[in-house]
């Protein structure tokens, strides 16, 4: 689950870490108020989407005056930010931030992230501030520096020394600095994170360091942990289907083409869409009902399947194992009707009661192609969508 | 004739009174598995379906003489559970649970580097079976049958798929590992290679991949080097895009990295049979079967190796 900057700068607070606080708005009415809160000026005006790359796009900027701060809240509240990290589609903004400018001379980047290869959290620092992280990976990998942290105890307070000073951070700061490093690894292992970032990191004139962005990612699994924070989540920042599958425990990507899905099992579901792709079709969603997929998850994963409208044919492939072929056929009948399905459908059933579960679907009234493998079963379902759909 | 699982495999199960840890003790007791009894705190002196229930691994192990368990402790237990195991004396521990914090399972990683002798499959896995010997997982037993093909695979239901096509072909398997679909787990695919390399009894192996992480290219290296067997493979996630989490927590391509693509290339060049369909794994293994022996001596070039190094 990702969050705004600005709540992650709520969170950064908390633990002591160094933060300029600001002020959400989302109407040009509350801009007033806002420069009551905080009346010293200049200000930044920040877009708050869930995405990276806004600077660049448009979405950060920086008024002088309070008249400027109502300009630039009006010319990014309700913008589209297009940025490498949204697509080409963008996003809306739906919410400013708004907040004093800080004065800097130095411009770092720091992110705790986990280290699969290593099996731990790990830290990719650079000197090289402001600019993306994956370019610099890709042109100048030896300008980042990586720091392996101990999943128990945390960063070792010689390890966030050693760490501002290979970031030629001042001298003078090497205490405060190693107590933020710390801080950070302490955020992204008390709230179980998938990441933490910060560009950029800055140097203030005094010497000092300081947070000017905040990015925080809730890993999925570890939020559980974390309910008071999970109720942060902002749904205007999320596929909407996503969200309605996740709460029925189905799990639901949206994908751009027009062939729905329904498989149990996310490594199947995966190679489901990959084969519709493969034979010249386009997913238009993975969908994972689970490997004992009930009756009732079938039902609410083809409503989901069925409310988009790009959708022009139905996939289900199911290996029966623990979830059995003829308990899955009644829930695929059982939508079929409840829904008045009239796309095309092709099944493929198999695995435990795969005999049953055909004899169900050959006795209903059900429209459907019954394939025997996989392969079959994706051809098939390429070849009955309507034509002039396919591009 | 199989790696991790045989006959000597006494089970018990880590929450056997929760509903799917008692359905599976009991399909793994069908199947033949010697399941001695299960744990869940509190319940310790009960017997449930004929399982003799204890309160800790250390009494069920004591009292039973367990070497292996299945856990089924929900998410944010299952933690404690896999040390419980290891502290107890457990020696294969499988986790079933999925959900698991990452964070969770980086502790539990580094403390299991002091267990040198305890082989954790999973979590977030179907588990481990040795067809016709034992099961320990949730997998439909009956798809299985006894063979020579070894199978390693991230997935679940995509691995049910593969034994399928194996067991149609009229072939079947040594051993089945499903290593788990999250981003930290016990054994990973260059662990299951090897072992089954080593394996006198496998021939040949399939090895399923996802996109996310660097699993596939490591062990795509180490076959390239060592691997004596034939290997074929199938990579799911080629239409996955990026930045999104594919049902698995460790499906995902996170900065570029760990596409279905940069995979299926790693494996292609060390020689491996890559399937372009999940349809075609069973074909994917006939081909690279035909093609024969990978190399004469594995375990020469390791010596060379290891004496290069030094």
């Amino acid at each position: 689950m990702k969050l705004h900057e600005y709540q992650a700068k709520e969170i950064f607070a908390k633990y002591g870490l160094p933060v300029t606080p600001g002020v959400v708005v989302k109407h040009l009415s509350e801009v007033d108020e806002a420069l009551k809160q905080f009346p010293q000026g200049p200000w930044v005006v920040k877009a708050q989407v869930h995405a990276g790359g806004r600077g660049k796009a448009g979405g950060v900027k920086f008024a002088k005056s309070e008249q400027e701060v109502h300009e630039k809240v009006s010319a990014i509240l309700g913008m589209t930010l297009i940025s490498p990290q949204t697509g080409p589609e963008g996003r809306l903004v739906r919410k400013v931030f708004i907040t004093p400018a800080v004065d800097y001379v130095k411009e770092l980047y720091v992110s705790v992230v986990l280290d699969r290869v290593n099996r731990t959290p790990i830290i990719l620092a650079s000197a090289e501030g402001g600019t993306e992280i994956e370019e610099l990976a890709v042109h100048k990998p030896e300008a980042i520096f990586k720091i392996l942290v101990d999943p128990i105890e945390g960063l070792h307070p010689y390890q966030a020394r050693q760490l501002h000073l290979r970031l030629g951070l001042p001298q003078e700061s090497i205490n405060q600095g190693a107590k933020l490093f710390q801080n950070m690894v302490k955020v992204f292992m008390e709230l179980d994170l998938s990441m933490l970032e910060v560009n950029p990191l800055v140097v203030l004139k005094d010497g000092s360091i300081h947070c000017l962005d905040a990015k925080v990612d809730f890993e999925d699994n570890g939020l559980a942990r974390h309910k008071d924070y999970a109720a942060w989540r902002d749904p205007d920042e999320e596929d909407s289907r996503e969200l309605q599958a996740a709460e029925h425990g189905l799990s639901y990507i949206s994908l751009d083409g027009y062939i729905g899905c329904l498989v149990n099992g996310a490594g199947l579901a995966m190679a489901t869409a990959d084969a519709i792709q493969h034979f010249g079709g386009s997913p238009a969603n993975f969908l994972d009902v689970g490997g004992s997929a009930s009756q009732k998850a079938v039902t609410q994963a083809f409503k989901i399947i069925l409310s988009d409208t790009r959708v022009k044919a139905i996939l289900v492939n199911i290996f029966g194992g623990i979830a059995k072929c003829d308990v899955i056929a009644q829930g695929i009948i059982d939508a079929a009707k409840e829904v008045g399905l009239s796309l095309p459908l092709v099944v493929r059933l198999e695995g435990t009661n795969v005999e049953k579960g055909k004899e169900l679907l050959a006795k209903s009234d059900l429209k459907y192609t019954f394939a025997t493998s996989m392969d079959e079963a994706a051809k098939a379902v390429v070849a009955s969508a309507p034509a002039g759909v396919k591009s | 004739m199989s790696v991790l699982l045989d006959k000597n495999a006494k089970v018990i199960c880590q929450g056997i009174t929760g509903t799917a840890g008692l359905f599976h003790s009991k399909a793994c007791r069908e199947y033949g598995t010697k399941m001695v009894g299960g744990v869940t705190p509190g319940k310790g002196g009960t017997e449930i379906e004929g399982f003799k229930v204890f309160d800790t691994v250390e009494q069920a192990v004591a009292k039973t003489g367990a070497n292996t368990t299945m856990i089924f402790v929900p998410a944010l237990f299952a933690a404690d559970a896999i040390l419980e195991a290891a502290a107890g004396g457990i020696k294969l521990i499988v986790c079933i649970t999925e959900g698991i914090p990452t964070n969770d399972m980086a502790k539990v990683n580094k403390i299991l580097k002091g267990y040198p002798d305890v082989r954790l499959i999973g979590p977030n896995c179907p588990g481990i079976i040795t067809p016709g010997v034992a099961k320990v997982g949730i997998m439909p037993g009956y798809i299985h049958r006894p063979g020579k093909i070894g199978i390693v695979s991230r997935s679940g239901t995509l691995t049910y798929e593969a034994v399928w096509q194996v067991t149609q072909l009229g072939l079947g398997q040594s051993t089945c590992i499903g290593i788990g679909g999250d981003p930290i787990v016990g054994t990973t695919h260059i662990d299951a290679m090897r072992l089954l390399n080593e394996d006198k009894n496998t021939e040949a192996v399939i090895m399923i991949g996802e996109i996310g992480g660097s699993n596939e290219e490591e062990a795509a290296l180490y076959a390239k080097k060592y691997m004596m067997k034939p290997v074929a493979a199938f990579i799911a996630g080629t239409s996955a895009p990026p930045g999104k989490r594919m049902g698995h927590a460790g499906a995902i391509v996170s900065g570029g990295k760990g596409t279905a693509k940069e995979k299926i290339a790693a494996l292609e060049a060390a020689g491996i049979v890559v399937a372009a369909t999940p349809g075609e794994i069973g074909h994917a293994l006939l081909e690279a079967m035909k093609k024969g022996k990978r190399k004469k001596s594995g375990k020469a070039k390791l010596a060379k190796k290891a004496k290069k190094k030094k």
